[in-house]
């Protein structure tokens, strides 16, 4: 009964969406009041439909109802309660469903929050999302129903892949997708303003925090999903250019771009055009990502089960709503340009600059994603790219970007006193150059990369200081605690974030720059010594858990003659047939020891001795560190008063009253 | 005395835990080559990672290859003539790849030039309204632009 | 020209929805054999009944020829193995089995329990020639020309369509020569 009830909820939701999508647009456009006063409810209506339906799905899991394929198909009585809800977004139609969720969920949001918005452009908004949420549910209901039955029904489920049992994998979805979905915020306001044919710093205003949310959340999802590839998959690594890790990485990239041109455009009223642009181009990569993930286009751990036909659906809805929007964007572009002029060297060239870079890094790894395909597709031979081509040209366009980011905080808008400038930054350059080329020593082994990289961070680090220290001495108030306050949370946001990213790269530095790995054979009592550490492997025991069972090493980490710490690594097998390791980790804040258990080692008969996969990475948790501060600044920055003050309510009236 | 002390410091040493082999020029090596080999069973992985079958099989005529004396390139040539380009995590520069390659400084390349362009443009142009600012709301909202531009603030 | 600029974005999309419409129905994990139209690699291996004897492509010259790589311990090996004893009845063409990574006692068992289409087998029982041979997946399965020559390679179990519409049409097209 529960899992028809959600399934109506859902046709419900489908005829709402419609019904959202496309009367408040004609109200819009005839300046009907009726028509447009249908958004809200209409929106608030689809999310509570959808939610319900969200929670159908998940009493199924919860309550292990085999007659559901999903559940059949990816939970199991012997999974912990705490899985087999996350198993409810588990699935490729679960997954979907929770895309659905979220996209209602925003737009519920922003219907909530946008009193002081004009009609014409929130009931457009709304209307956009409405048609996405259409094609979205139309996907779910016609190839990707989550509420199919199994008859008879199955006596014992599959069990969720081993693989997405843990707390990291759980989050990470629901992350990405609010980082995703949110960029739909950006894009319903890119595409209204190019329906509404004028384009001014209120809709900048209002984009920004909506958009800065967005990016704060594929933040910290794609930082989960580097984390987690780290800590279970025993490789050591973090990040492998592989397709989907970077499917997840484009719209980021193009989302930070569209996050500094909408401050140009907000404060400047300049870039407009390119704003609507990169704000269609980043959920349109969105989108992508979600297609080539589910179409089985590319080759990757992550994808889920693929089907040509549910490929050709969502490639339909990619060209209506991408082809839509860009023709739009076509024909409308001219309409919504123009600006104030700024100088050769200015905060406006800089950003321009930030964006032209970040860009290119996006296209780079489009190209080198969806070159193995191209090839294929004409019939020129097959080729894999991977980590080497990705590095080779990505760090060299991050670099100069990363070099800005020091400067363009401290540099004024429209035109920049470069003498001034050069003035207030040179201790900073001078103490990030100075660090940068003697730290390495200390670690040992100097290498002109490692000090690149450490100068950029330290750089970043040093001229954001000199950005506060700046501030805070032209400061009129008297106090600390007065000066302080007199800053914006936005601009405390983005210097934080830019401290992320200076931690980030900082910590990426070292570890590839100084990280060890050592894949040996160890007898039961020997031990192999890396740096000041000695792993010394105890032998294997084996261990039972819920649904699973296996074997734990123990191996004790020791410095100077003490043992600090004991690690069990360890090898599963589920019972359900999948085998898994688990990597066995002692975090640090200068750096991790990190061992995983290889294979048992059988030539020499049966004396217990496995080959052991021993790592010492340093700094290497700055990584995820500076993507959760990046965030967290962004957070930050979108809690700023001035986009919740009731001052918005007189320039939002009079830009309604020309929008009307 | 000597003898106890003696005594102590023999166990001593049987007491440590003894030092597996430090890894060789040799391995370095491999790691490094088989990190940019790709697995073609398990497709997601490197040469260096997977535990397939054949991935050990790859593994050990890689190293008995270098062993031999075979230099990196010839390693990759003796792979890529029985399995082609897809064993490349390195993708090689040739006629089909150039787009690859040099695409993405060209971009840089068309980026910075329409950079400049645009910067000449705006430093050219004076303040253009469009015409659709062009009405009275728009000067006071200009106004209280200006006002706002001039707090030092993101 | 202002407006060209901004068509741009939507020339660019459609390019690539045209590839990725065609990329739906490309298998990504294919590995096309670079020793297609290329002399088969030289090898001499032990005849799985007879392990005194040997057989290698040179043995075969003169003939066209089918090398099938096959494992007792391979799944998907049953699925095309039915076809392989039809083919073998019909007598087409001869078929070499190359027993790959097995034992001999489990090989021999396995054929003894399914059938022996094969003139003869060899044994790769450590796969260095499966990597001469670019093998990367079993079952897989070689047409060898006259002159020894690889002219196809089948990835994956022998589909009923591919025999009828790709292997026997070219077999019967090489024995002509």
């Amino acid at each position: 009964m529960i899992p028809e009830l959600g399934h109506f909820a859902l046709i419900l939701a489908v005829l709402v969406a419609l019904v959202q999508g496309v009367l408040p647009l004609i109200g819009a456009q005839r300046r009907d009041a009726t028509l447009m006063a249908l958004a809200k409810p209409a929106i608030r209506t689809q999310f509570l439909l959808i939610a319900f339906a969200f929670g159908c799905l998940m009493y199924s899991f919860a309550t292990s109802d085999f007659s559901v394929a999903n559940v059949a198909e990816h939970s199991n009585t012997q999974l912990p309660m705490r899985y087999r809800i996350a198993a409810t977004w588990g699935s490729h139609e679960g997954s979907l469903l929770l895309w659905a969720l979220m996209l209602a969920g925003w737009g519920a949001a922003v219907s909530l929050r946008s009193r002081n918005l004009p009609d014409v452009l929130l009931s457009r908004v709304i209307a956009v999302m409405g048609l996405v949420s259409v094609g979205f549910l139309s996907f779910l209901l016609f190839t990707s129903n989550p509420f199919l039955r199994l008859m008879p029904a199955a006596a014992e489920g599959q069990d969720l892949n081993p693989l997405l049992q843990d707390p990291g994998m759980v989050i990470h979805p629901p992350m990405l997708y609010m980082g995703y979905v949110g960029f739909s915020i950006a894009f319903a306001f890119a595409i209204a303003a190019l329906l509404g044919g004028r384009l001014d710093a209120t809709w900048a205003r209002w984009s920004r925090p909506w958009t800065t949310a967005a990016w704060s959340f594929l933040t910290i999802g794609i930082a989960l999903g580097s984390w987690w590839s780290y800590y279970v998959l025993g490789w050591g690594g973090w990040w492998f250019w592989d397709p989907v890790e970077n499917a997840s990485f484009m719209p980021w990239l193009v989302g930070t771009a569209l996050l500094h041109s909408l401050a140009v455009t907000e404060k400047r009223g300049t870039f407009k055009n390119w704003t609507v642009l990169l704000a269609i181009v980043a959920f349109s990569l969105s989108l992508m990502g979600t297609f080539l993930v589910r179409s089985g286009v590319l080759t990757s751990v992550h994808a889920f089960a693929t089907d040509p036909a549910r490929g050709v659906f969502i490639l339909i809805f990619l060209a209506i709503v991408i082809g839509g929007s860009l023709t739009l964007y076509a024909i409308r572009a001219g309409a919504v340009g123009g600006g104030a002029a700024f100088a050769m060297i200015s905060r406006e060239s800089m950003l321009l600059a930030n964006n032209v870079l970040l860009v290119v890094a996006c296209a780079s790894v489009v190209l080198g994603t969806l070159y193995p395909l191209f090839l294929d597709a004409l019939n020129l031979g097959k080729l894999s790219v991977g980590p080497p081509y990705f590095e080779a040209v990505f760090f060299p366009l991050m670099a100069p970007l990363v070099f800005l980011m020091g400067i363009g905080p401290l540099a004024s808008w429209r035109q920049v006193k470069l003498p001034d400038l050069a003035t207030r930054l040179k201790w900073a350059f001078m103490v990030a150059a100075v660090t940068s080329v003697l730290l390495p020593f200390t670690f040992g082994h100097w290498s002109p990369l490692v000090a690149l990289g450490l100068f950029l961070g330290l750089w970043v680090v040093a001229a954001t200081i000199t950005a506060i220290w700046q501030r805070l001495s032209r400061a009129p108030q008297q106090g600390l605690a007065a000066k302080l306050a007199a800053n914006s949370a936005a601009w405390y946001g983005m210097l934080l974030a830019h401290m992320g990213i200076a931690v980030f790269v900082i910590g990426v530095t070292l570890v590839k720059g100084y990280g060890v790995e050592q894949n040996v054979p160890l007898d039961v009592g020997q031990g192999v010594t890396i740096g000041v550490d000695t792993f010394t492997f105890r032998g294997v025991a084996p261990i039972t858990g819920p649904n699973y069972q296996g074997l734990a090493g123990v191996v004790e980490v020791s410095r100077n003659g003490k043992v600090v710490e004991t690690l069990r690594p360890e090898k599963r097998a589920y019972n359900s047939g999948m085998t898994m390791t688990d990597a066995a980790i002692d975090y640090g804040f200068f750096g991790d020891r990190y061992v995983s258990l290889g294979e048992p080692i059988t030539d020499k008969g049966d004396s217990g001795a496995w080959s052991l996969r021993v790592y010492v990475k340093p700094f290497v948790d700055w990584i995820w560190g500076g993507a959760f501060l990046m965030a967290m600044g962004g957070f930050i920055a979108m809690s700023d008063r001035r986009y919740r003050l009731a001052v918005k309510q007189s320039l939002a009236g009079l830009a309604g009253a020309r929008a009307a | 005395m000597t003898r106890a002390l003696l005594a102590l410091i023999i166990a001593g040493v049987i007491a440590l835990p003894s030092s597996a082999f430090a890894e060789t020029a040799l391995d370095t090596r491999m790691k490094a080559l088989e990190e940019e080999l790709r697995c073609l069973v398990c497709q997601n992985q490197t040469l260096a990672d997977s535990h397939a079958p054949l991935a050990e099989d790859l593994r050990r005529e890689v190293r008995e290859l270098a062993v031999s004396g075979k230099s990196d390139a010839e390693i990759k040539e003796y792979l890529v003539a029985r399995y082609g380009d897809f064993v490349l995590y390195n993708p090689p520069v040739k006629a089909t790849t150039w787009l690859l390659w040099f695409g993405p400084f060209v971009a840089l390349a068309g980026g910075g030039i329409a950079w400049w362009m645009i910067l000449r443009r705006r430093r050219a142009g004076a303040e253009d309204d469009t015409p659709a600012e062009a009405d009275p709301a728009s000067a006071g909202i200009a106004r209280a632009r200006t006002l706002l531009d001039e707090r030092p603030e993101i | 020209m202002k407006s060209l600029r901004f068509v741009l974005p939507l020339a660019v999309f459609l390019l690539l929805i045209g590839f990725l419409y065609v990329g739906l129905y490309r298998d990504p994990r294919e590995v096309p054999s670079p020793l297609v139209n290329k002399p088969a690699p030289a090898f001499s291996l032990a005849q799985l009944d007879d392990p005194a004897k040997k057989l290698g492509p040179a043995d075969m010259k003169g003939q066209v020829w089918l090398l099938n790589v096959w494992a007792s311990w391979c799944v998907s090996c049953r699925e095309e193995h039915p076809l392989l004893v039809q083919l073998a009845q019909a007598n087409i063409v001869p078929v070499i089995g190359l027993n790959y990574k097995d034992t001999n006692a489990l090989g021999k068992k396995w054929l003894a329990d399914n059938g022996d289409p094969y003139k003869l087998s060899v044994v790769d029982a450590d796969g260095r020639v499966g990597i001469d041979l670019g093998v990367y997946g079993v079952p897989e399965t070689f047409v060898v020309d006259k002159s020894g020559v690889i002219r196809y390679k089948q990835i994956g179990p022998i589909t009923a369509e591919a025999l009828q519409q790709k292997i026997l049409p070219l077999v019967r097209e090489l024995q002509k020569s």
